[in-house]
């Protein structure tokens, strides 16, 4: 228990998705002028990475890597070479059977997730989130531990950074750096405020 | 078509850089800027994933769904990410561990998605591979600029030869820890985002 619990805390604040590697920076700085929307985002990221982490391992696991085939009588087959290929298709379908889904049966969350949704193919972070999980070797459980972690971690952090664009529109700065490039300094100033982290440990 | 290749080729390098101006690829950008070596493989291998996807893609424009378009836009970057993925990994393993995960992530790269779906579905194959290329080395120069600053001023070197001589080996240069931190590249990128800003105001946004 303890074990997963580690997983999270780290994947949370020492090993933040966008803050400490970069990845799903292009929709963490494009959407994230107002707290409700930034919520609306890292939610939808929440959502996809607790399903597709793991879904990926189960892939990784029984179908790619070496031996994985046994159970097909092919033991020497080794498809890991695949693994990109599959694990952005994987993504890609789960996220269009989510936006059927919730349309469908929950509309009130696909009001509130529906536009991010599609966005969220082709967000690093969540494939990130799956190659991350491949290069650490987590089993199945220590998956879904690390799917939820890194998502919370990126909900985290964008609504944050909403928070503080939401207070920089009061402020004046000269006019080349309006909008992007202040936007670009927060959130280095939050990359390193998150460093101050680093030493935890549990 | 107005515009000549040699236009298409300049364009996206200076008037419309990927990152600087538009935003998009950032995520690799600021994380492989930490050297010179990882910096130069990543253009290289986004360059090339670019034009060619660009390539393929406007070759069979005619053929392709509307309705299906994003996912075989996927499928045609993500074989190519694997092609150069193993590449790597079969001639420069080092190099590859460097990288990380950051190869595989060229298929999440809104610059190589962005080409596919706002000029090579509309545009034919070699003005695509052209505008592609033009992106790539757009990509490459704002990436290897920020990781010249950040390797020489962070580790006094370049693609690790010594240039500044460091105090810890006896030299005179007392390395700058912060630029070792990924996160100086969001400043760094700030401040090249305001230069550019600086030299065509049109580029400024309003409130």
């Amino acid at each position: 228990m303890e074990h997963y619990l580690d997983i999270i805390i780290r994947s949370i604040f020492l090993e933040n998705l966008p803050l400490s590697f970069f990845l799903g920076m292009c929709t963490f700085l494009a959407i994230s002028k107002q707290v409700k929307t930034a919520m609306g985002l890292g939610a939808a990221v929440l959502f996809i990475q607790v399903i597709t982490v793991p879904l990926n391992n189960l892939v990784l696991n029984h179908l790619l890597k070496p031996g994985a085939l046994a159970w097909a009588g092919q033991p020497d087959l080794d498809l890991s070479f695949l693994g990109l290929l599959c694990y952005i298709a994987i993504i890609a379908a789960v996220v269009q059977v989510l936006e059927m889904f919730l349309d469908r049966f929950v509309p009130a969350l696909y009001n509130t997730l529906g536009i991010f949704l599609p966005l969220l193919t082709v967000n690093c972070a969540i494939l990130g989130g799956s190659l991350f999980m491949v290069e650490r070797d987590y089993a199945f459980g220590e998956s879904i531990a690390y799917g939820f972690g890194s998502g919370a971690g990126f909900f985290l952090a964008v609504v944050c950074l909403g928070g503080i664009r939401e207070r920089l529109e009061y402020a004046d700065p000269p006019g080349g750096l309006r909008g992007l490039g202040l936007t670009f300094i927060s959130a280095g100033l939050m990359a390193i405020a998150f460093m101050g982290l680093a030493g935890m440990e549990m | 078509m107005a515009e000549s290749n040699r236009e298409l080729l300049t364009r996206s390098i200076f008037k419309r850089n990927p990152i600087a101006l538009l935003v998009l690829g950032i995520c690799s950008a600021l994380a492989v800027t930490g050297q010179m070596t990882t910096a130069l493989v990543m253009s290289v291998c986004v360059t090339l994933v670019v034009a060619f996807s660009s390539l393929t893609i406007s070759l069979v424009r005619y053929q392709i769904p509307a309705s299906v378009r994003i996912g075989l836009q996927i499928i045609v970057i993500a074989t190519l990410v694997i092609l150069v993925d193993q590449i790597l990994k079969a001639f420069f393993f080092g190099l590859s561990k460097q990288l990380s995960i950051y190869v595989g992530l060229i298929i999440t790269n809104c610059i190589v998605m962005g080409r596919a779906e706002g000029f090579a579905m509309s545009n034919p194959p070699i003005a695509s591979f052209v505008d592609g290329l033009g992106n790539g080395l757009g990509y490459g120069l704002v990436l290897l600029a920020v990781a010249f600053v950040r390797e020489l001023f962070g580790s006094g070197s370049l693609f690790g030869y010594e240039i500044l001589p460091l105090t810890t080996n006896g030299g005179w240069y007392l390395r700058n820890g912060m630029l070792v931190l990924p996160a100086s590249a969001f400043f760094l990128i700030a401040l090249i985002i305001w230069l550019l800003r600086a030299i065509d105001p049109s580029q400024e946004e309003k409130d």
